[in-house]
């Protein structure tokens, strides 16, 4: 698809954006405009990811950041106004659980930009995960930001030995909540063990596991947001 | 910059906080400043007092969101409370992300007031209930709060409950390491009946990472750790009894953690579509099927926490 895309990461006291690109980097550098984010070590046709993470100003990645919410929305300031980010298509920020500091922050701190900014949801399928997205949908609505759409995560589990499917999480979630709220579909993606590895060891998957099911259906997702954003 | 305070930060009780010259700079100096979090010692004594006949205090934490905390805090509430003679309470305090009234099959409960306090609800007579999902009208509703004010019904919560005499209090808390986290352990801070917490993970390093944060956490703060468990380890398939690993413990997961960080693990609680599906319908996991490997490991493990912490 060949765009050029940012990831920052807003989860301060539970970063996890480094572990999954694979950079384990402690050092961030600087030049006139700002921090310079790290980049993806990737192979054709895939582009490097820009990514910043919080991740890679902590010295020691077992040590806490015991931040209460003015440190943490400073920091989160900084991130969205610092960042040399150069040219890119789309800047994805991955935000930690909850409707608190860090949301009201950053919707705050891109109200100048509103026209550019929304929000994908993403969901597991059991109804205790999809209450708190509906909290996360009013939330969206009270701060003004649109909703591209739901993404139902961890939809079916296949046996690698028997091939049976288990719905481990309840199945069918994120559509209801789609319809529920009015808000489009994108997909689900189902659980593969080969891709929760990958990210642990900062592997694009995408590559590694390209005739998967699950890449399929991030790559369907993926083109769905490029028509639905241009 | 390092993932701590300013290094010469003087601390949250100090009383140059805000004030001392390594405050300048620092973020949250007007905060500490004002003191406001911690004026009242008077306040910490009213928690203990209302907290007192309270046997044990048992927080359940994660740095991880998503690692099964709610529902391991129900379950462990349920199996405990399951000998009748073992009074339970269970007090959720993510406030921003309140699951434990679905969990506990009380969506749409309002809390009421008496001239004792917030009375908590009931699920039966030996397992009592507060969350803020009982205090929103709606679903749909959401608690768009910054820090001091979730602190302030956090406090609530801990001063204001008329629980009757209770065993156990397990504190059900949010992901992260932050307002909550510092809140409640701070507020708890003259309560010698809190035992510490118990510390709950997946096996994958992405969980893994943010809970030894977590540890670090308790550790700077003084916060004692119980144990740490597994959940969602393995899956068992219902159709051909194999086992196999949908989170691999590329790191070697909790067992290496509890080795490398000298912390028991109390239980490794497998994979088992009757778990979620319990939790979403509001009921005890066992009502589905008894002898379920989960529904096995939750039984021993509450069996291990009453030997640890008797009555």
């Amino acid at each position: 698809m060949g765009k050029k895309v940012g990831l920052l990461d807003l989860d301060l006291c539970g970063p996890s954006i480094a572990l999954m690109t694979g950079l384990n980097e402690t050092t961030i550098y600087r030049n006139e405009k700002g921090w310079i984010p790290l980049t993806t070590l990737t192979t054709p046709p895939f582009s490097p990811l820009a990514v910043m993470s919080i991740a890679f100003l902590l010295k020691n990645s077992s040590s806490a950041v015991i931040w209460r919410g003015p440190k943490k929305n400073a920091m989160i300031k900084q991130f969205l106004e610092d960042v040399d980010w150069g040219d890119l298509d789309y800047l994805l920020i991955d935000t930690p659980p909850g409707t608190s500091d860090e949301h009201i922050s950053v919707a705050e701190a891109l109200k100048h930009r509103a026209d550019d900014v929304s929000a994908i949801l993403v969901t597991t399928p059991q109804i205790i995960a999809v209450n708190d997205v509906r909290r996360e949908i009013t939330f969206c609505h009270k701060a003004g930001i649109p909703i591209v759409g739901i993404i139902e995560n961890m939809s079916g589990y296949v046996c690698p030995h028997c091939s049976d499917c288990t719905n481990i999480f309840s199945s069918g979630g994120g559509q209801s909540l789609a319809e529920l709220a009015n808000v489009t579909f994108l997909g689900n993606i189902p659980i593969d063990p080969d891709l929760c590895e990958s990210a642990e060891k900062g592997i694009n998957y995408l590559n590694q596991f390209e005739n998967s099911e699950a890449s399929k259906r991030l790559s369907d997702i993926a083109g769905k947001l490029i028509t639905q954003t241009t | 910059m390092s993932g701590d305070h300013p290094s010469d930060c003087v601390g949250i009780d100090s009383e140059q906080a805000g004030k001392a010259p390594g405050c300048a700079g620092c973020p949250n100096a007007s905060v500490c400043a004002s003191g406001k979090q911690f004026d009242e010692t008077s306040q910490l004594v009213e928690i203990e007092k209302r907290l007192r006949s309270i046997k044990h205090i048992l927080l359940i934490i994660s740095g991880k969101g998503g690692v099964g905390k709610s529902t391991f805090s129900a379950n462990l509430a349920r199996f405990l409370a399951s000998n009748e003679s073992i009074n339970v309470g269970l007090l959720d305090i993510d406030i921003c992300g309140p699951s434990i009234p679905r969990a506990m099959g009380l969506e749409g409960e309002q809390v009421h007031m008496s001239s004792d306090g917030w009375s908590p609800i009931y699920i039966q007579d030996n397992l009592a209930v507060m969350s803020s999902g009982f205090l929103l009208g709606s679903l749909e509703d959401a608690v768009i709060w910054r820090g001091p004010k979730k602190n302030g019904l956090i406090k609530q919560f801990l001063k204001d409950v008329d629980w009757p005499p209770l065993d156990y209090l397990i504190i059900d808390t949010p992901p992260g390491t932050s307002d909550e986290h510092l809140s409640i352990v701070s507020f708890l801070k003259k309560c010698a009946n809190l035992n510490g917490a118990i510390v709950v993970t997946t096996p994958q390093e992405a969980a893994l990472l943010d809970v030894r944060k977590q540890i670090d956490f308790a550790n700077r703060v003084g916060l004692p750790i119980i144990g740490l468990v597994e959940n969602m380890s393995h899956f068992v398939c219902s159709s051909c009894h194999k086992e196999s690993f949908i989170f691999k413990p590329t790191s070697g997961g909790a067992k290496s953690l509890s080795s490398s960080c000298n912390i028991q693990l109390l239980a490794s609680i497998p994979i088992d579509p009757i778990i979620g599906k319990s939790i979403d319908q509001g009921i005890a996991c066992w009502e589905e099927n008894k002898e379920s490997p989960a529904v096995l490991a939750y039984q021993s493990l509450s069996k291990k926490i009453i030997e640890m912490f008797p009555i």
